[in-house]
């Protein structure tokens, strides 16, 4: 091993133990800096060895990207998390694409077979990272309709893809010269394609599922390209990120009891035309209830608080905030349980209620949580539907069975603060709205909160 | 590097990548997230080198195109992880 390979080497080690320290909030913020130092001597390690330190252009490129992402990174808000994830996905992934693009162009002829073969893959994984994410950013930022759109042939048109550019790497790592560029070129053209095609027929609540999925391509792509330029270090943080993305893919999967095929299909689940069938009427019963809102809350001792998208849509986390202020000035225990798919990307509800400074110890994860419902006094439930719905335990073939959920329905009284009675994303009528014990109060979190606060002072 | 050495790498990473990383709580996924995405700016070193070699005018533009977007990546997702770990408080 020479010079440079020890050094991609230690430089691995010291991202590993920066991840290491990812899995406690304490230790974490240290853990991110030293992946960034590492990262800052990985930049350094290559401009010396390689004795290109003095090339203005290349500092001229960091010093813009540099800005930008700062800017970048310093304006964007709490709640546009998954957008900033998701164009953060593209780049690297369009970076990749370009630099595999740039070797093809420049010294196609003295590439060995299987420099040629990955930078073709490159071009194509990072191409499909880059339009990908685009429209994901798109329907994150709500500038493209959130709804899975299929278009005509569309199982076709991706067959047709992928053959497309298996075709074109195979031809693109085989011929001379001139053709390969143009291969290269459409690959790039027919990923693109693909991309978007693969990322517009998934609906908004899949979302995290497909934000974690290019996740794992963007690393994906940095590691084929480092598999062509023949740079360790580049094939081993790429594959980390791999690696990473491929599991919380597979945790978002399971937490939503959705195979990934099923998602990348853009199949909400059977059961969207029984919309009507959870209408008014079957919610009358609650105006003969004993206890009125305000008793029940005034009367609670054990307070579980679940947040779902509704909260961030409605930017209800500061009321959120100031509602467990008044429930602990009176005394009260509170809780959070967070559901693993709550909001559009894994830990999205953690990261909004830990900008209005609510404790994290106070934050629960759902199996630690569950247990706790049958001796809860009251749970509030602000803008969620599928993950405390029932039915995913007792109605066997809805597409939601087998779905783990919050145990909501085993507490003593719940207040479901959502902005109607429809059914969430999954479609499935919620059972738990026809319980007697729940009260409902329905419009935007933010003004529903109020109502609760007004109550509790 | 030989081909084969360099897939040795990328299994060994993929598999010591998925042991430290499955332990992270969910709690804190966003911000890993944003981590790892930050460190999928790697493919700057790859793009630092490939523009530095590029003779072509139209390459060497790709590749500084290539430098920008990955150092967006890197620095912007490095401190947008910091930012929101930094919120993270006990009681």
């Amino acid at each position: 091993m020479g010079i440079y390979e020890v050094s991609a080497l230690i430089l691995t080690v010291l991202i590993l133990l920066g991840i290491k320290k990812m899995s406690s909030p304490k230790t974490a913020v240290g853990g991110n800096l030293l992946g960034a130092f590492s990262m800052f001597c990985a930049v350094i390690l290559v401009l010396i060895y390689n004795g290109i330190v003095d090339v203005e252009l290349l500092w001229l490129g960091i010093l813009i990207g540099g800005v930008l992402g700062y800017i970048l990174a310093m304006r964007v808000a709490m709640i546009q998390m998954p957008q900033m994830v998701g164009l953060l996905n593209g780049l690297g992934g369009a970076a990749s694409a370009l630099v595999a693009i740039v070797v093809i162009f420049e010294s196609y002829s003295q590439m060995g077979m299987f420099s040629r073969v990955t930078s073709q893959l490159a071009i194509a994984v990072g191409g499909m990272t880059f339009s990908g994410s685009m429209v994901a950013v798109g329907k994150l930022d709500r500038r493209l309709p959130s709804q899975p759109i299929v278009i005509y042939g569309h199982n076709v048109l991706n067959y047709l893809c992928i053959a497309g550019i298996v075709f074109l790497i195979i031809a693109g790592s085989v011929v001379q010269d001139r053709a390969a560029m143009f291969f290269a070129l459409a690959a790039a053209v027919i990923s693109l394609t693909f991309g978007i095609l693969f990322a517009i027929r998934v609906g908004g609540a899949d979302m995290p599922i497909t934000i974690s999925l290019l996740n794992s391509f963007s690393g994906l792509a940095g590691s084929i390209c480092g598999l062509a330029l023949g740079d360790p270090l580049l094939v081993a943080v790429g594959a980390i990120v791999g690696a990473s993305g491929l599991i919380l893919t597979g945790i978002m999967c399971r937490a939503m009891n959705r195979s990934l095929l099923e998602v990348l299909n853009g199949s909400v689940g059977a059961a969207l035309a029984l919309d009507d069938e959870c209408g008014g009427t079957l919610f009358c019963e609650q105006t003969n209830q004993k206890k009125t809102v305000a008793e029940v809350l005034t009367e609670a001792q054990k307070v579980i608080i679940v947040p779902g998208y509704g909260m961030a849509v409605g930017q209800a986390q500061w009321k959120v905030k100031e509602l467990l202020d008044v429930l602990e000035a009176k005394g009260k225990e509170v809780k959070f349980a967070i559901h693993p798919v709550a909001g559009r990307m894994p830990g999205h509800m953690n990261v909004l209620l830990a900008e209005v400074d609510v404790p994290y110890d106070q934050l629960c994860e759902m199996d630690a949580i569950n247990p706790e419902f049958p001796e809860t006094d009251l749970v509030i439930v602000i803008g969620a539907c599928d993950v405390v719905n029932p039915a995913a335990i007792s109605k066997e073939g809805t597409p939601i069975y087998g779905m783990p959920i919050l145990r909501v329905d085993q507490a003593r009284h719940i207040i479901i603060c959502n902005m109607d009675k429809n059914p969430g994303y999954s479609g499935v009528p919620n059972p738990l709205y026809e319980q007697p014990n729940v009260y409902f109060l329905l419009g935007n979190a933010a003004d529903t909160l109020d109502e609760l606060i007004g109550y509790l002072k | 590097m030989s081909p084969f050495t360099l897939i040795l790498i990328f299994i060994i990473a993929t598999l010591a990548g998925y042991k430290v990383i499955n332990e992270v709580p969910s709690l804190l996924h966003t911000p890993l997230m944003s981590g790892m995405n930050a460190l999928s700016g790697v493919t700057v070193l790859g793009s630092l080198v490939a523009t530095a070699s590029a003779v072509a005018v139209g390459n060497v533009f790709l590749g500084f195109l290539a430098i920008t977007l990955a150092t967006i990546n890197l620095v912007g997702g490095f401190i947008v992880t910091d930012r929101m770990l930094r919120m993270f408080k006990s009681k």
